[in-house]
């Protein structure tokens, strides 16, 4: 019973110091991602073009880096019922956003032309 | 025997099937910024002959807004990681914190909200302007929610100490603070950033 208990008091530890590392790592590489992303627009490094194409991945990286450091979501059999709902909604996320720009964008072109 | 199969599970399985709930809502909450980032991508540039996106960003503000917000988010991670190891004082202490970086991101939200429609710039000026107001005023609305809620959390936790139940509140406001901080990383690259560039 002692035993038992001692276990489960250093597993529960064991996650805590994992937890803890994911955090830190997740706040240092979303602070570096951040600083990245206003250095590189705020000094003008690069063309507008490639300075969208570079933000976005920026932000897309830090989404992930957020996603698996701060939210914990992962592909274990648990964490799989959080993990569908989240593809169904970044599917949708993308139909909706991509659809909506190239329909406008579309309908733009042929109004100047 | 099967229904005491299945009590047991019901019991064992309460609290994650309801975290599960709450990450549907989360999920759908998504789709509704989805919409209003699509609608302020497309009328971005429809400024009407008055201000953009250019003439109103302000980096370095912005920048200390987005700072405030995610060690917010990182300081409430302490928090659910206190409330793992059951001292309920720091669960307490992390939540203040939390509290008021979010508070000061807020304020810092609402001061240039209202600078901006001083200056006779507000949402009924241009398509572009109500794009703007209703994307970050959305998100701006969602934090100053949550820190209602995390002001009742600290009392609640004060009052009626760590059991299963404000565990499982502390870990849906966990859930809803984290996301709104990946809400806010689209916010600054998408209207801020690519406003500027």
């Amino acid at each position: 019973m002692s035993e038992s208990t001692t276990n489960e008091l250093v597993t529960r530890n064991k996650q805590g110091v994992k937890t803890l590392t994911s955090y830190i790592i997740g706040l240092v590489l979303s602070l570096l991602l951040t600083v990245t992303a206003f250095t590189i627009v705020g000094r003008h490094m690069m063309t507008t073009e490639h300075l969208y194409i570079y933000v976005m991945l920026l932000a897309i990286i830090q989404l992930f880096v957020q996603i698996v450091c701060f939210l914990r979501l992962n592909a274990s059999p648990e964490g799989r019922w959080e993990l569908m709902p989240f593809i169904f909604a970044v599917v949708i996320v993308l139909v909706l956003v991509t659809g909506s720009i190239w329909i406008m964008l579309n309908l733009n072109y042929h109004m100047m032309h | 025997m099967t229904t005491e199969i299945l009590t047991a599970h019901a019991e064992g399985d309460e609290s994650s099937t309801d975290v599960f709930g709450f990450w549907l809502y989360i999920m759908s909450d998504c789709i509704l910024f989805s919409c209003l980032f699509a609608t302020f991508i497309v009328l971005r540039h429809n400024t009407f002959g008055g201000v953009g996106m250019r003439e109103i960003t302000n980096l370095p503000y912005v920048f200390k807004e987005t700072l405030f917000l995610l060690a917010s988010s990182f300081t409430f991670g302490m928090a659910i990681l206190s409330m793992y190891k059951n001292h309920q004082s720091r669960v307490i202490g992390w939540l203040i914190v939390t509290f008021l970086l979010g508070l000061s991101f807020v304020t810092m939200e609402v001061n240039e909200f209202a600078n901006l429609i001083s200056e006779g710039h507000g949402p009924q000026t241009s398509g572009a302007m109500s794009a703007f107001f209703t994307l970050v005023g959305t998100h701006g609305l969602h934090v100053s929610l949550g820190l209602f809620w995390m002001l009742v959390l600290i009392i609640q936790t004060a009052i009626f100490k760590l059991n299963p139940t404000i565990r499982r509140r502390l870990t849906y406001l966990g859930l809803f603070w984290a996301f709104l901080d990946i809400v806010w990383i689209f916010v600054f690259t998408i209207v801020y950033l690519m406003g500027v560039a």
